[in-house]
């Protein structure tokens, strides 16, 4: 068993923080990494930066751009895996799109990102549709494809895609783009509990997260919450953004 | 072509975000149902005919021919409505976005003439229209950019990324997510996620059956020996090659070399780019080596993009067509070229097909019967050519 898979036959509340690898500094993924761990994270989801990224906001666009301008690669980010995993074994998830891990070399990049410790992979640009091949190459290295439904996935594909990501899916809790605003309503509530219905697997629920009390409200219904944008926020704004990325971390999860 | 998943072999599919599956699904559906609506046809039909004013000629360019030595003909999209091709495609996605009762229109534009036809449909049906547009290119196609605020649209400029046609694109998909259940996205070109690559196609055929018709009744012979059209998106293209895809025709599509394919500055994606996926397909793409999409370079800002339409790089893989470039410079010159010899200026864009014509090595014997898609008039290219006149001289 990986650590995702692990982690997610407990129960209980789980924060699971984003951020973008190589940002603010080439070299910072570590840090952010184990600053996660020691705030309460239970898992932490790393994003390959990447020149298009079209389902993200201008917070994690700037990330992005921040990022590739310091010279990461998905190359460097599977070395800064291995770096965590010397004193760590928080289960790690990446996410970036498709076309770096492309052009990387599907099965190289599955094989390499096992051997550096990676224990899942979010691709927001491949829905269930395109996933054939990667889900199979995944399950081989029990490597954990997440794979994503929206607040307009019909039931039956909820089911579908949890069938594909037996270990965990991703809902994104608004139509729209990282950093959108979280429906105050009761839609949210309604959207997870439908999930919960449809799915076969543990499901966590990402976009527009950024209080304590929306990852309570979250964690009520879900398997855990994600939050990305709000914290690249806050390490954007702090002199010292790895205190500042645990501090943060550790108010989502109520352990102040 | 493409199959029922929207791959054309290993290119093409759907690449996007889980929430815009369902639109995709819809579209495609309402797509396949007014392709067999007569009304629909009709009004479609209609609307080609009286208000863009097809069929556009196909006009003899016989003081080209003269001087080649080879017989040229030019299909006259220029002579449409808005000045280009893109409106055939414009009026048959307005239609289907009529049957969805979609009350909110946007698109992406490179060079605006997109941007305008989407702007001019939406006016005439009066619907909400926001046309996404690289600040680079508000800079180099003002004209367009008035044009469309007098049709009533809103421009967003866009100044991420390299502020142009890719980055105007990802701001349009990103809108379209957010908006999915009240917007159509009205994209301009044969590429995206599937259904768009076809239907783009299919609504730009029209040149094609239109050219084998007119060639046959003009010219007396079956068939022109060799079709040329540019390549961006690569929707003209698409849309003069598809009803001769199994002719025995000649077809040759050409790329923006821009500053030299050497000089890493160049918007030739078939030519000199790899497997990739961007914008929601998979196709030829320039990327580093990292796989991180690269900056493109064109003269011609509807061809400045880094990606292309699956169904070309389909066809390159089966060497249907043949793919080749002209540079910025060639491009110019055979904008002047069109412009003292035959009275008609040419877009940037299809000045890049004409340039083809004076290449060296271009495989053309003498004698041929040519046929060019000159895709869009060139008055929105004046001021670039004057620069580019004025810093060349």
């Amino acid at each position: 068993m990986n650590r995702i898979q692990t982690l997610f036959q407990l129960s209980g509340e789980k924060v699971i923080p984003f951020f973008t690898a190589g940002h603010p500094r080439l070299d910072s993924t570590a840090d952010l990494v184990l600053a996660a761990e020691r705030g309460g994270a239970a898992m932490v989801e790393v994003g390959m930066p990447f020149s298009d990224p079209l389902a993200d906001g201008p917070v994690i666009q700037q990330s992005s751009q921040s990022a590739l301008r310091n010279g990461m690669t998905t190359a460097k980010l599977l070395q800064q895996v291995k770096q965590v995993r010397e004193s760590s074994e928080i289960p790690i998830a990446l996410m970036g799109y498709l076309n770096p891990i492309l052009h990387y070399g599907i099965q190289t990049f599955v094989t390499d990102a096992r051997a550096a410790g990676v224990d899942g992979l979010i691709i927001p640009d491949l829905p269930c549709e395109e996933s054939e091949d990667l889900v199979s190459l995944c399950k081989a290295q029990e490597l954990s494809l997440v794979l994503l439904v929206a607040p307009n996935t019909p039931g039956k594909k909820i089911t579908r895609i949890s069938q594909l990501a037996q270990d965990l899916i991703y809902c994104v809790a608004v139509l729209g783009i990282t950093g959108a605003r979280l429906d105050e309503a009761d839609g949210l509530v309604s959207y997870m509990e439908r999930v919960q219905h449809h799915s076969e697997s543990p499901f966590v629920v990402g976009f527009g997260i950024k209080t304590r009390e929306d990852v309570r409200k979250v964690n009520r219904i879900a398997d855990g919450a994600v939050v990305g944008t709000s914290l690249i926020e806050v390490i954007n704004s702090a002199n010292s953004p790895v205190e500042a990325a645990e501090t943060y971390i550790r108010e989502l999860g109520g352990k102040e | 072509m493409p199959d029922h998943r929207g791959h054309f072999d290993r290119y093409g599919g759907k690449y996007v975000p889980e929430s815009l599956i369902p639109a995709l699904k819809e579209l495609e559906q309402q797509y396949r149902k007014a392709m067999t609506d007569a009304n629909f046809q009709t009004e479609l039909s209609n609307l080609l005919k009286h208000y863009a004013g097809r069929p556009t000629p196909l006009y003899h360019a016989g003081r080209l021919s003269e001087e080649l030595g080879f017989e040229v003909w030019l299909k006259r999209e220029d002579l449409n409505h808005t000045g280009a091709h893109k409106i055939n495609n414009a009026l048959g996605q307005i239609l289907l976005a009529r049957r969805m009762d979609k009350q909110r229109i946007i698109a992406e534009t490179g060079a605006g003439q997109h941007g305008v036809a989407t702007a001019t449909v939406a006016a005439r049906f009066g619907l909400q229209c926001i046309v996404y547009m690289g600040e680079e290119d508000i800079q180099r196609q003002k004209l367009n950019v008035f044009r469309m605020n007098l049709l009533g649209a809103e421009v967003r400029p866009v100044s991420t990324g390299s502020a142009t046609l890719k980055d105007a694109t990802n701001e349009a998909i990103r809108d379209w997510v957010t908006n999915v259940e009240t917007t159509y996205y009205l994209l301009g070109s044969t590429v995206g996620p599937h259904p768009y690559p076809m239907l783009v196609r299919d609504f730009q055929s029209v040149i094609s059956r239109e050219t084998k018709e007119q060639f046959k009744v003009q010219v007396g012979v079956e068939l022109p020996d060799r079709i040329v059209a540019c390549v961006g998106g690569g929707s003209n293209a698409m849309g003069i090659f598809f009803d001769f895809l199994e002719d025995d025709v000649t077809l040759v599509g050409i790329e923006a070399a821009g500053k030299g394919l050497e000089s890493g500055q160049h918007a030739a994606t078939l030519t000199k780019g790899e497997f990739g996926v961007l914008h929601g397909s998979a196709s030829y793409l320039l990327q580093d080596s990292n796989g991180q999409v690269t900056l493109p370079h064109s003269i011609s800002a509807g061809l400045d993009y880094p990606g292309v339409g699956p169904e070309h790089s389909y066809l390159k893989s089966t060497g249907r067509v043949d793919y080749r470039t002209a540079t910025d410079a060639e491009a110019v010159r055979a904008f002047q070229w069109l412009s003292e010899m035959e009275g008609i200026l040419p877009a940037l864009e299809p000045a890049h097909a004409l340039a083809y014509l004076r290449q060296e090595n271009n495989g053309i014997t003498s004698g041929e019967r040519v046929v060019i898609c000159l895709s869009g008039r060139g008055d929105k290219d004046v001021n670039t050519v004057a620069h580019w006149i004025g810093v060349d001289s």
